[in-house]
């Protein structure tokens, strides 16, 4: 037995020394060019690309204001997704951990972002305001930390309870809250917005950090994510807008994100589920490059003889043992 | 074609200009090489003789269509290399105004596209073939990092196509980014950044990791079948 698979092991190892037959690599690379290029112009010629237009903040200002209106005091009350975020944009929360392995924690806050200064006082002083907002700015701003957070955690909360509708939110004293955003709705949808925050003073810049937080806050794009079936637990990872294939080759890191441990709210794993599927992906990931050495694993290709159809005109030909 | 065949290619190449009648016992004194660049020559050319890199013959089984996918995924990177530098003229807001650009933006995401399906295919063939055998672990293990390396190359094309999907993808991936402190090195939402890697960096490292999984193939030639008689002992049998 032992011998055998020895005399085996050598035949896989050593130059091969059966029949052989004609074979032109140059000319199957040539034809196959040419195939996969008809194929790739036919395609693209039929079925186009996907490209549905940016979302801009004049757009959700326009189309949405009170969501826009809710989000910027949500801003203000530090109770946003991205006020409240953690490493690497603030030190509001710990992160993600996987038990006591606090990888986002120990990364440390390498982006730094305030989201009420960042995305509401500063693009509002960016500009010439009307005079209410011009004077609710200045009471902002000469106010204790402690007195801003009681407007605007009451205005938060008050406009929760009455369901993001202003008209409806209790009386209070919720302060230059309101005021402030009605100016950043206002700037909004005048366009002005999507400039203020991309400059903040500076020439260059290719880092989108700000927006995209800001833009994900209202449920404003989260709501057209999900119309168009690119919700995370409808295998939204790996969809595409409209009806083109998406990354499909990520089924195997979206595939997690369906089972109900990782996708229900309020629960420990769900919570977490980012950073301990990331490892389990990184434990698939070692395994399909290890499978040459993990037993069992490489040898399923013997117990189920699928390489009989690979090679069935050969052993047809020349046996097989 | 045999082992000794491609010996005497070998030979042939390494001695310079003195002819060898001695056979490659004396290659290997006389002609042992002096400097760096002669002895990469001398390995390459021991491990890499031309009649090994370019074949015009294959063992019998190398029949089944199986065997086309490689090849198929090595053109259709081609053409998804293709097509990218010439978005890359363009830039990345090019294909929202221009129908050329969305042209050649749509070559782009299917020939990516097809690419994936041919390099899964291969994928799976290539496991069914358990075809890392004899000595063949680094060609598979090459084979899976480009695979991830793809995975890798294909995310960072979709956050910088300055659209809606761009944002929104940018958007829920920064929190697998961040969950695990990468995002610490990767910010998926500078735009300049993921350009960069993926115009660049990743295409530059899946060609380099393809071009050693193609000549680690070369090298060891295309794997025996499992449960292939063993030739030499059926010729003694025949003799
Ligand atoms: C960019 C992606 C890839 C390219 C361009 C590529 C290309 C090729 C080519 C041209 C061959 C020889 C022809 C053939 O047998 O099909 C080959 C062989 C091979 N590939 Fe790949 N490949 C890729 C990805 C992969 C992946 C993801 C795996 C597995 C994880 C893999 C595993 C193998 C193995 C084990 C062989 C040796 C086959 C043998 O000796 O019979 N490759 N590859």
């Amino acid at each position: 037995m032992s011998t055998k698979h020895e005399a085996k092991a050598d035949l896989d190892t050593r130059p091969w020394t059966g029949p052989t037959r004609h074979y032109d690599i140059l000319k199957e690379g040539a034809i196959a060019l040419v195939i996969v290029t008809v194929l790739t112009v036919g395609l693209a010629a039929l079925f186009s690309s996907p490209d549905d237009a940016q979302l801009t903040f004049k757009g959700w200002a326009q189309s949405s204001p009170d969501t826009m209106y809710t989000a910027a005091v949500s801003e203000l009350a530090g109770s946003s997704e991205s006020a409240g975020y953690g490493p690497p944009y603030n030190n509001n929360s710990d992160g993600l951990s996987v038990g006591p392995i606090a990888l986002q924690k120990w990364a440390g806050v390498t982006h730094p972002f305030d989201a009420a200064q960042d995305l509401v006082i500063a693009p509002l002083e960016s500009q010439q305001q009307p005079a209410d907002v011009a004077a609710a700015l200045a009471t902002w701003k000469a106010a204790t930390a402690d007195q801003q957070a009681a407007w605007a955690e009451a205005y938060d909360t008050a406009l929760a309870d009455a369901e993001g509708d202003a008209a409806k939110a209790a009386e209070g004293d919720y302060g230059p809250v309101p005021a402030l955003a009605t100016g950043l709705v206002a700037m909004g949808a005048s366009g002005a917005y999507d400039g203020a925050i991309l400059s903040r003073g500076s020439f260059f810049t290719t880092d989108y950090t700000k927006q995209l937080l800001f833009m994900g806050d209202g449920g404003y794009m989260e709501d057209k994510a999900v119309a168009a079936n690119l919700g995370g637990d409808t295998w939204g990872m790996m969809n595409e807008a409209g009806s083109w294939p998406g990354q499909s080759w990520l089924a195997f890191a979206s595939v997690w994100y369906q089972l109900p441990m990782f996708n229900t709210e309020g629960n420990v794993l769900t919570d977490n589920a980012d950073a301990i599927i990331f490892f389990i992906l990184v434990v698939l990931c070692l395994i399909m490059i290890l499978v040459p050495f993990i037993p069992g694993l490489r040898s399923l290709p013997r117990w189920i003889p699928l390489h009989r159809l690979v090679w069935k005109q050969y052993y047809k030909e020349n046996g097989r043992a | 074609m045999s082992a000794d065949s491609s010996a005497t290619g070998t030979d042939s190449m390494t001695v310079s200009g003195s002819v060898s009648t001695a056979g490659s016992i004396s290659v290997m004194t006389e002609d042992a090489p002096t400097t760096w660049t002669g002895s990469l020559r001398h390995k390459w050319m021991r491990t890499l003789p031309p009649d090994k890199m370019l074949p015009e013959r294959q063992p019998a089984y190398v029949t089944s269509w199986i065997y086309v996918f490689g090849m198929a995924t090595i053109v259709s990177l081609i053409l998804v290399l293709g097509s990218g530098a010439i978005l890359t003229l363009g830039g990345v807001e090019w294909f929202h105004t221009s129908s050329l650009g969305r042209f050649v933006n749509s070559l782009h995401f299917w020939s990516v596209q097809l690419f994936f399906l041919f390099m899964i295919v291969h994928l799976w063939g290539k496991f069914w073939m358990a075809a890392w055998r004899g000595k063949r672990a680094m060609t598979w293990m090459t084979g899976a990092v480009a695979f991830l390396a793809s995975v890798g190359t294909a995310f960072t094309g979709y956050v910088i196509t300055t659209n809606f999907n761009a944002q929104w993808i940018a958007f829920e991936s920064k929190d697998v980014m961040n969950a695990v402190g990468l995002g610490a090195i990767f910010n998926v939402a500078d735009l300049g950044q993921m350009i960069l890697l993926h115009v660049c960096l990743l295409p530059a490292g899946l060609g380099l990791i393809v071009i050693m999984h193609v000549l680690l193939v070369r090298k060891h030639g295309v794997v025996p079948p499992l449960e292939a008689l063993d030739p030499d002992a059926q010729k003694a049998q025949v003799a």
